[in-house]
């Protein structure tokens, strides 16, 4: 146990300090290429460096090879190269604005790891009614789970600070319950998303100095995905990651089809003194953003940190739903 | 407002944790064992529409809570 609070420590400490040392020299480098976008929701032109997924690449990536080192298990190596495939499909969008169906469609691909090197357990673990077998069933399951993680944490990428903070939040549950139900390796290999998107907060809350663009957003979404994978705590996960859940359920159900964000009428406007309020135009999607908003304006940190109690909240119920994974009915 | 969405998240957790329930119950244990003989690739086709019908039930429970709870505020 000594040993493993130790490597905990040594990959938490090389997640957190490899992106906050590297961030600034990325920051300094994207703005010297003038690889900015415009920050939308500030007053006057704000130009962002934009991606910082290569940072959070180099954070989660250094970690986990570290901890392949103390623990070479094919569950981590599935982590370490899904990660780097979820990475590849986020930059690929981040360069080119690619379709609707591109990113799922490419991110079922990026499951492949799994499969191929037999990382997963085909029980489905519940809580109170214990777990249920679907050898067939699990391999759709794990093709389909990547690109829906994948997905619905891009899909909160919405403001200042919301997708590192919730990622953060969202992987510390996933982290406390995967240690709750004794799965040391795959908590510790949670821990280093945990610190990584922490680290990647500090330069990504309001007033962003960086946004960590798709390729950021879809690895922080893949790696979560491919963590609850391998930990075997797939429902587990889904529960931290509600609040996110929801927005892509109100997004679809109101939009009816599946659309690349960038497509759609913003469900946003500012007031005068650029507050974010929800539109008046009915055709825009219904989203978590816009249900905060819905009855009076509010700044961008005020939707911040109401997403972030969100998140936590979902936490919660995720780590009570790991101590009833030992309770049968 | 936000306290709706609480409300939500809750009732979303009590669903998975009730679909749960289900799964284990019904789905797992599932057989076709007084027909005998069946093909596994057959029943594991019914499980998977079983699981589909789950599914749908699921989300078009989530919808009509959805529709309850935000019914002042959505108008999308």
């Amino acid at each position: 146990m000594e040993e493993k609070i130790i490597v905990a420590i040594i990959v938490s400490a090389i997640a957190f300090f490899s992106i906050y040392a590297f961030t600034p020299i990325l920051i300094k480098f994207l703005e010297k290429r003038n690889l900015t976008v415009k920050d939308v929701n500030k007053k006057d032109n704000v130009m962002i460096p934009r991606p910082g997924g290569i940072s959070i690449l180099i954070g989660i990536v250094a970690s986990e090879i570290t901890l392949y080192f103390f623990f070479p298990i094919s569950e981590i190596l599935a982590i370490i190269i899904t990660s780097i495939l979820g990475f590849s499909v986020g930059i690929i969008d981040d360069k080119k604005t690619m379709g609707g169906w591109f990113k799922p469609l490419t991110l079922a691909f990026c499951a492949a790891p799994i499969l191929l090197l037999g990382a997963y357990d085909s029980n489905l673990n519940f809580p109170l009614f214990g777990s249920v077998q679907i050898p067939s069933l699990y391999l759709a399951l794990v093709v389909f789970m990547i690109p829906v993680t994948g997905n619905t944490i891009n899909s909160i990428d919405v403001l200042n600070g919301i997708v590192s903070g919730f990622t953060t939040i969202a992987s510390f549950a996933l982290a406390i319950s995967l240690f709750v139900l004794q799965n040391y390796e795959i908590g510790i290999a949670c821990l280093c998303l945990a610190f990584a998107s922490l680290a990647f907060y500090k330069y990504h809350k309001f007033p962003s100095r960086i946004f960590p663009g798709d390729s950021g957003a879809v690895m922080f979404g893949a790696t979560y995905g491919v963590i609850a994978i391998v930990g075997g705590v797939e429902v587990i996960a889904a529960i931290a990651i509600l609040p996110a859940i929801i927005n892509s359920f109100l997004f679809l159900s109101s939009v009816k089809k599946i659309v690349e964000h960038r497509e759609i009428k913003n469900p946003t406007s500012h007031t005068d003194d650029f507050k974010l309020k929800s539109t008046d135009d009915n055709h825009a999607p219904i989203t978590l953003v816009r249900l905060l908003i819905a009855k009076k304006p509010l700044s961008e940190k005020q939707i911040c940190n109401e997403v972030l109690k969100l998140a936590t909240f979902s936490g919660i119920l995720a780590i009570i739903t790991a101590f009833m994974m030992g309770v049968k009915i | 407002m936000t306290i709706k969405i609480y409300s939500f998240i809750f009732t979303m957790w009590i669903l998975i944790l009730i679909g749960g329930g289900l799964i284990v119950t019904i789905i797992g244990p599932f057989s076709l064992g007084s027909i005998g003989g069946i093909n596994p690739i057959i029943l594991s086709g019914i499980k998977v529409g079983i699981a589909l019908v789950l599914i749908f039930v699921w989300v078009f429970t989530l919808t009509k809570v959805k529709n309850w709870i935000f019914k002042t505020d959505v108008k999308s």
